[in-house]
């Protein structure tokens, strides 16, 4: 094995947490820090070659399944099979991670789920809590961290209106968001077309519309580490693909012109790390495949673990770092709360007479409704908690390799030759935005990671298993989200002169579905809390039993929520790095 | 190395520059209205058969032209002599097992050896049988996991970027009026509402004016 010079800090992974601890390091101190990224790097030109519709249906900028993938079942009785192919989420790999290629809402976390646990258990009494529920408070709160959230808006240069400003409730923003201390950096995108029918149907409801906050800049801006970028132009290309002019605010196109100047900076592409080394509670450092395939062991102080999060979790199963979830016994907490968004949206299909244009589009241009997001007012058929945030209206950018054939059921006796292939034509650039809702994911006692005792990657590691199920209620919040959705959508024909054709859902809606895409929101797993009973790291990140592994991302959530995961995490991200450089570099040792 | 197969495309929809990109290196072989294109993956005759089986899926009629004319079954065989057609995207690790169909397929037959059975399936006299016969055949195995690959692999030579050998001279996309790749829609985002925006398409090489890599000719 090779062994290098040793390093201040190893971060492991470059998407949005990794290059942010690395960002503020490197900034607030002198000490040398070394990114290790699985993947190539990326570039701008690259990302304009990107805009296709195969290469990125092929592997594009994803982690490719073949050397690494996860396997899944339902239950503790099912046996796991390896997802073979991308189905539920779609990780990416390289330079940025999964940040490059990410849509680009940036929402935050309502106040109340940050304290979910002891939240709900006041409010609704601990009779209406399930017994398998394992929600847990952060152990922090929306007021601790609302600069954070500040912090990560700026960075991103985030599009958006308030809804709440310092308390006062401004019209046309989320007024059901958390108080804010500050306007968004940049004004709401340009709306698009089908957006107005969206807006129209959700103010005769009676609900309140409003741009959803995006990462896609509406105008050219400087954010404070003096990083420009232009404003969004539509091409159409933002999920699955890099931005060819760097408006969506990517880790390479936000963070890396800051850090590629820097001198105690750097970044090793093509290095596979497969285990933090550690000796009597504390990490030595990384042992990773170079490019070359060669054993290579980085000493450093301290390391920080930011990989996707099932490949963090991963990593530290194979490292042999805290004790493992018994779902059983409910003993140990490494693995445990494994949540995924649950997602919902209208059982119909809004056909349009005139043409939409929906090759033209933002990864993050629509609008919200939150009207029925977080502690629902009144009682619900459906007998749910909490409900969920309701998107859309508007396209991200449509291809036709991927769009050309989606027609109601009713428009051919079959879905192929010339009486499909008419309809198709008739129908192209004709079938109007959908209404999705998106909601929390409570934590479950039996949804947890472990290694699968079969399967494994490239170099002969145990893949990650995940056991994951929806239960009644899951079935339940998705019922409510397509009853909801599926009533905009109706408002929506009535207010565009469009028809809705009703769709069916599909059997599989019942099991958690790993081969049909949904979000790749997949959290917990290393969660914070406020003892090491409960979670795996503290609030600030830090691993309980290993004062020098910091664990920084979507994995340290206790829970899901209806709000998308990525500004949370850049948020949470500048919380680990105060963390890092404020107290534990001053102090090395527990910092809770 | 094997016998080198081609496949006869009509030669109407083609033009200079889309005629070097699909021969490589070459010398394209024009007979009268008909040009010879260089297989990678079928042999002639398998490549007739898709060919056949694609055209019923997607036929070229009144309404547009077909999956013969869009170059179809050139875009299937280079994704099948590619890394995807090798199983270079897809996790091959045993134990193979049938699972629930929320894990997706879990098949050990990679893209080639799928469209190597399904070609079997539809017969060595599919390309000569008559059309409807052609459709009853298709019809007995639709709901196969070849077909349902076949099918959307014909949507996607229909209308991917031309630089995968299929949407011969953008003709799949000047059909339903797709512009193609655009570096920007600044200006028409708030002026086309419900009025369709379809000039002339352009390819993604040729708007970014250089080569453009496809997935499918890359060693993986």
């Amino acid at each position: 094995m090779k062994r290098l010079k040793p390093t201040d800090v190893v971060v492991i992974g470059s998407g949005w947490s990794g290059l942010v601890m690395a960002k503020e390091v490197t900034r607030r101190t002198a000490l040398q820090v070394i990114v290790l990224e699985r993947g190539p790097a990326r570039n701008i030109s690259q990302y304009a070659d990107g805009m296709d519709e195969i290469n990125t249906r092929r592997v594009g900028l994803l982690q490719n399944p073949a050397h690494q993938t996860i396997t899944h079942r339902h239950s503790v009785k099912d046996r796991a099979a390896p997802i073979r192919q991308y189905g539920a989420f779609t990780p990416g790999t390289g330079t940025g991670g999964t940040s490059e290629h990410w849509g680009g809402i940036a929402d935050r976390y309502l106040p109340d789920f940050f304290s979910l646990s002891s939240h709900l258990r006041e409010k609704f009494g601990p009779s209406r809590m399930s017994p398998d529920w394992t929600i847990q408070d952060w152990g922090i709160t929306y007021d601790e961290f609302e600069n954070d959230y500040w912090r990560a808006e700026q960075l991103m240069g985030i599009s958006g209106k308030a809804g709440n400003l310092r308390g006062q409730l401004q019209e046309g923003g989320n007024i059901f968001e958390g108080p804010r201390q500050h306007e968004y950096p940049t004004p709401p995108l340009t709306p698009t077309y089908t957006m107005g029918f969206f807006h129209k149907a959700a103010t005769q409801l009676g609900y309140h519309p409003f741009p959803l906050p995006a990462a896609n800049l509406s105008q050219a801006y400087t954010n404070p580490d003096n990083v420009s970028r232009p404003g969004c132009v539509f091409c159409g290309y933002c999920p699955t693909h890099g931005c060819m002019i760097g408006a969506k605010a990517q880790p390479t196109n936000t963070i890396m012109p800051v850090l590629s100047s820097r001198n105690n900076f750097l970044l090793r592409n093509n290095c596979w790390v497969r285990k933090i080394v550690h000796r009597h509670g504390k990490a030595e450092g990384v042992m990773y495949m170079d490019e070359s395939g060669e054993e290579t062991f980085q000493p450093a102080e301290v390391v920080v673990l930011s990989a996707w999060t099932p490949n963090s979790i991963r990593l530290l199963l194979l490292s042999d770092i805290g004790e493992k979830y018994d779902p059983v016994t409910a003993k140990g907490t490494l693995g445990k709360n494994l949540t995924h968004q649950v997602t919902s949206g209208a059982s119909g299909m809004l056909v349009f007479k005139e043409r939409l244009n929906l090759f033209m589009g933002s990864g993050a241009v629509g609008y919200g409704v939150a009207d029925l997001d977080g502690d629902i007012k009144q009682e619900m058929p459906e007998k749910i908690l909490r409900g969920g945030a309701f998107l859309r209206g508007a396209a991200t950018g449509e291809g036709p390799a991927g769009s050309f054939g989606r027609i109601p059921k009713t428009a051919a006796p079959r879905s192929w030759g010339a009486a499909w292939k008419k309809a198709a034509i008739e129908h192209w650039d004709r079938i109007g935005p959908g209404v999705e809702m998106r909601g929390d994911h409570f934590a479950y006692r039996q949804n947890f990671m472990d290694l699968d005792p079969t399967y494994t990657d490239k170099w002969g590691d145990p893949l990650l298993r995940m056991t994951l199920d929806w239960t009644d209620y899951e079935m339940r919040q998705m019922a409510f989200g397509a009853r909801v959705a599926t009533q905009i959508l109706e408002t929506i024909a009535q207010v565009s002169g469009a028809t809705v054709v009703k769709v069916e859902r599909p059997a599989a809606f019942h099991h958690y579905n790993a081969a049909q895409y949904s979000t790749t929101h997949i959290q917990g797993g290393a969660i914070m809390g406020a003892s090491p009973e409960q979670s795996v790291v503290n609030p600030w990140l830090q691993h309980w039993q290993m004062p020098n592994l910091f664990v920084v991302g979507s994995s340290s959530f206790p829970q899901n929520s209806s709000a998308n995961p990525t500004l949370t995490i850049v948020a949470v991200s500048h919380r680990a790095a105060d963390g890092l450089i404020d107290r534990y570099l001053k102090k090395p040792g527990p910092l809770a | 190395m094997r016998r080198r197969e081609f496949i006869l495309v009509p030669a109407r929809a083609l033009s200079g520059l889309v005629l070097s990109s699909l021969l490589g290196e070459f010398v394209p072989a024009v007979a009268k209205d008909t040009v010879k294109i260089p297989l990678r993956f079928f042999t002639a005759a398998e490549a007739k058969i898709v060919q056949a089986a694609c055209e019923r899926i997607f036929p070229s009629d009144e309404n547009g032209p077909g999956a013969t004319e869009a170059g179809v079954v050139i875009y299937i065989d280079r994704q099948l002599a590619g890394p995807y057609g090798r199983d270079k995207y897809r996790y091959t690790k045993g134990p193979w097992m049938e699972s629930v169909p929320e894990h997706g397929y879990q098949g050990k037959e990679n893209p080639q050896q799928i469209y190597r059975a399904g070609i079997g399936l539809l017969g060595s006299d599919f390309a000569r049988v008559p059309g409807e016969q052609q459709d009853l055949r298709l019809e007995k195995i639709q709901g196969t996991h070849f077909f349902l690959l076949m099918r959307a692999h014909t949507i996607e030579g229909m209308f991917c970027d031309p630089l995968h050998g299929g949407n011969i001279g953008m003709i799949g996309w000047k059909m339903i009026g797709f512009p193609g790749p655009r570096m920007s829609y600044r200006y028409e985002i708030d002026k086309y509402h419900g009025k369709a925006f379809s000039p002339t398409p352009k390819s993604l090489e040729q708007i970014l004016r250089h080569p453009v890599k496809a997935v499918e000719d890359e060693e993986a």
